[in-house]
């Protein structure tokens, strides 16, 4: 409960104003909160007359949160390859690692796995954390969830990260539940607080309208999903030692009873927008299906990928899996190239982090400019074919 | 087939915006919605139920004012409602949730499935589902994007995954998540309105519910959010100025070391 001490309470409003939830007003001069808080604490750390405070009973903490020590990552394996989120996480969890003085482990799961555990180690791994099992050619949430649970109890990890991936979003809340541990989806920052050792966990939320920072503090291991192509992944270093421990999971513990009897891959796959070095992304200013071939010959001129906006794809101009932003890909490049996008929020969270970002666009104002490197005001119908035909020019 | 769909009143995500000055969500004109994602839930259900028959009983956990949605999906066949209400419940991260609507669950009546919206648009966490299979001790199957068939109490359905997507069965009773893919959802019929007008929804409190104390709401809670703040964006905003030929000239000088 959020409690208001109305003796001590002024009634200046700076509550009302800090509070994102609408849930608290001055009435009469005193704060009064309504149902619509989430007790987030803002209010709290705003009130300058500290007559706001979050009654919390007592928690029981779990037995020694010092025991739990170490930070595990979950490599997906997929297709006969290791996918590239595990190495993304590799990279942030060896910082942490580094920060903690602690080992950084790898889980790794599937059927002829090869040399994948060599690669995790050259990756960051301290030591790799191997089932290669028949009963693990596909995922399954049970199966995979028993064997991440048991190695989190066995090793005690104070941390257990995995890629927000399908396979990953999908059974850690059920490892997470098992341990009745915290979990926090699709990070988008992690940092450890050095005083305490709690992992300070951030993410977007309302369809990244917001940033919200979370922590786990009195339950271990502390979990996350972490968005892929958001964190840097370490340097790939053959020489790198680690070890590599074939774990054997109970017999009870690789039986599922869901059954997954194949896997089909569809011609998404080969629409990866998330791995070029350069994409050039349509919106709602295209107009139509037909405005999608300008950024196709664009794209090709430059050697770069097509994206898109939810509006365009919701339009049904070009199909979903070119769509950018918090329901679609979260992408990297060297360079962005926005046309005719007006830059919701929704779309800025999948981009926003690409290193050169141009932004053409005829309304001055369209929010897409304050990510903008760089921004054109004008008739992307204008302005594209001529950025066409003076590279092709200059090409010769 | 009895069927339970867990369904969350949320604002509408696209029309929600904070003010980077004043860290204030705009509160105007922002609506309160089924969320998107439990719709398609709602109506794979009811179509389950037509082709199978069976019930179709929607629980959320809220506010008093989440009866709005649960009318909603009354008008939208559902047969029965529930909503999980109690001041007890505020501040429940997706731990606390799967408890409380565990509990709430079990209360309700037997059931074969659960249908649940891959995530909500508020929160985006999409572990509710999962966690709620778990805390009921039933198997689960996230992304479902198309059930093809139900034979001696399996389902077996498509799975949307990264790449492609999965062939999967799972033994009922069982829980899914559902992916817009799955369904384009009805609107309420003359029928549905009048019987949604009508039905009384049942309310249960954690007391209701025998929910420990200490699992519920913020106690229950395993995280906590400490601090929440506009996204901050680093763009340099170079507005490039002069005629197409000039600003495209200067575009392309900037961008020299990609082309």
């Amino acid at each position: 409960m959020l409690r208001v001490d109305i003796e001590a309470c002024i009634g200046c409003g700076v509550c009302e104003e800090e509070c994102t939830f609408a849930a608290i007003e001055v009435i009469d001069g005193v704060a009064v909160v309504n149902e619509k808080c989430t007790l987030c604490g803002s209010c709290v750390d705003s009130c300058e007359a500290e007559a706001l405070s979050i009654e919390t009973k007592e928690k029981v903490v779990q037995a020694d949160l010092s025991a739990w020590s170490g930070i595990m990552i979950f490599a997906e394996y997929r297709q006969g390859k290791v996918v590239p989120v595990s190495y993304e996480l590799l990279g942030i969890g060896r910082q942490l690692a580094d920060q903690q003085k602690v080992r950084l482990s790898a889980v790794l799961l599937g059927a002829d796995l090869g040399e994948a555990a060599k690669d995790l180690i050259a990756y960051g791994a301290d030591t790799v954390y191997q089932v290669d099992d028949p009963a693990l050619e596909y995922f399954t949430d049970e199966i995979y969830g028993n064997i991440l649970e048991d190695l989190a109890l066995e090793k005690k990890p104070e941390v257990v990260l995995a890629g927000a991936t399908a396979i990953g979003r999908s059974f850690i809340p059920l490892v997470a539940t098992a341990l009745a541990t915290g979990l926090t989806a699709d990070c988008t920052q992690l940092a450890i607080r050095p005083e305490d050792g709690v992992l300070l966990q951030t993410r977007p939320a309302f369809g990244g309208n917001i940033m919200a920072t979370i922590e786990c503090p009195h339950t271990r291991p502390q979990m996350a999903t972490v968005r892929p192509r958001v964190m840097k992944a370490a340097p790939h270093d053959p020489q790198r030692k680690g070890e590599i421990i074939n774990y054997k999971p109970q017999a009870e513990r690789l039986q599922s009873k869901v059954k997954v009897l194949r896997n089909v891959l569809e011609e998404q796959d080969q629409v990866n927008i998330t791995e070029g070095d350069i994409i050039v992304a349509g919106g709602r200013g295209l107009d139509n299906e037909k405005g999608f071939a300008l950024i196709k010959q664009l794209a090709d001129v430059v050697g770069g990928a097509v994206g898109a906006s939810r509006a365009a794809v919701d339009s049904q101009w070009i199909a979903y899996p070119h769509q950018v932003g918090q329901t679609g890909k979260t992408v990297n490049p060297k360079l962005y190239i926005a046309c005719g996008i007006s830059g919701a929020i929704q779309h800025v969270v999948g981009m926003q982090s690409a290193d050169t970002i141009v932004a053409i666009n005829k309304d001055p104002h369209a929010p897409i400019f304050d990510v903008a490197t760089y921004g054109i005001v004008g008739d992307l119908f204008e302005v594209v074919p001529k950025l066409i035909e003076k590279i092709k020019e200059k090409r010769g | 087939m009895n069927i339970i769909v867990c369904i969350k009143q949320v604002p509408d995500a696209k029309d929600v915006r904070l003010d980077p000055k004043t860290n204030t969500m705009a509160r105007e004109g922002v609506e309160s919605i089924m969320n998107p994602f439990d719709r398609h839930a709602l109506e794979e259900a009811v179509r389950l139920k037509e082709q199978h028959g069976g019930t179709v009983t929607v629980v959320s956990m809220g506010p008093p004012q989440a009866e709005a949605v649960l009318r909603d999906a009354v008008a939208c066949g559902a047969d029965e409602a529930v909503l999980v209400s109690d001041r007890a419940f505020a501040g429940a991260d997706t731990w606390a949730t799967t408890y409380t609507l565990g509990k709430a669950i079990e209360k309700v009546a037997p059931f074969d499935l659960i249908l649940c919206g891959k995530q909500a648009i508020d929160g985006d966490t999409a572990q509710v589902g999962p966690g709620l299979a778990k805390r009921l001790n039933i198997p689960y199957v996230s992304y479902a994007r198309k059930i093809t068939g139900l034979v001696n109490g399996v389902l077996s359905l498509q799975r949307l995954m990264d790449d492609g997507y999965d062939e999967v069965e799972i033994p009922l009773p069982g829980l899914l998540t559902v992916v817009k893919e799955i369904n384009e959802p009805r609107v309420p019929s003359l029928k549905g309105k009048m019987k949604a007008k009508k039905l009384s929804i049942k309310k249960f409190t954690a007391t209701d519910i025998g929910a420990d104390a200490d699992s519920i709401g913020l106690p229950g809670s395993t995280t906590q959010v400490v601090k929440v703040f506009a996204p901050v964006f680093k763009g340099e905003r170079a507005m490039l100025e002069g005629t197409v030929d000039e600003q495209v000239e200067q575009l392309l000088n900037k961008l020299e070391p990609y082309l």
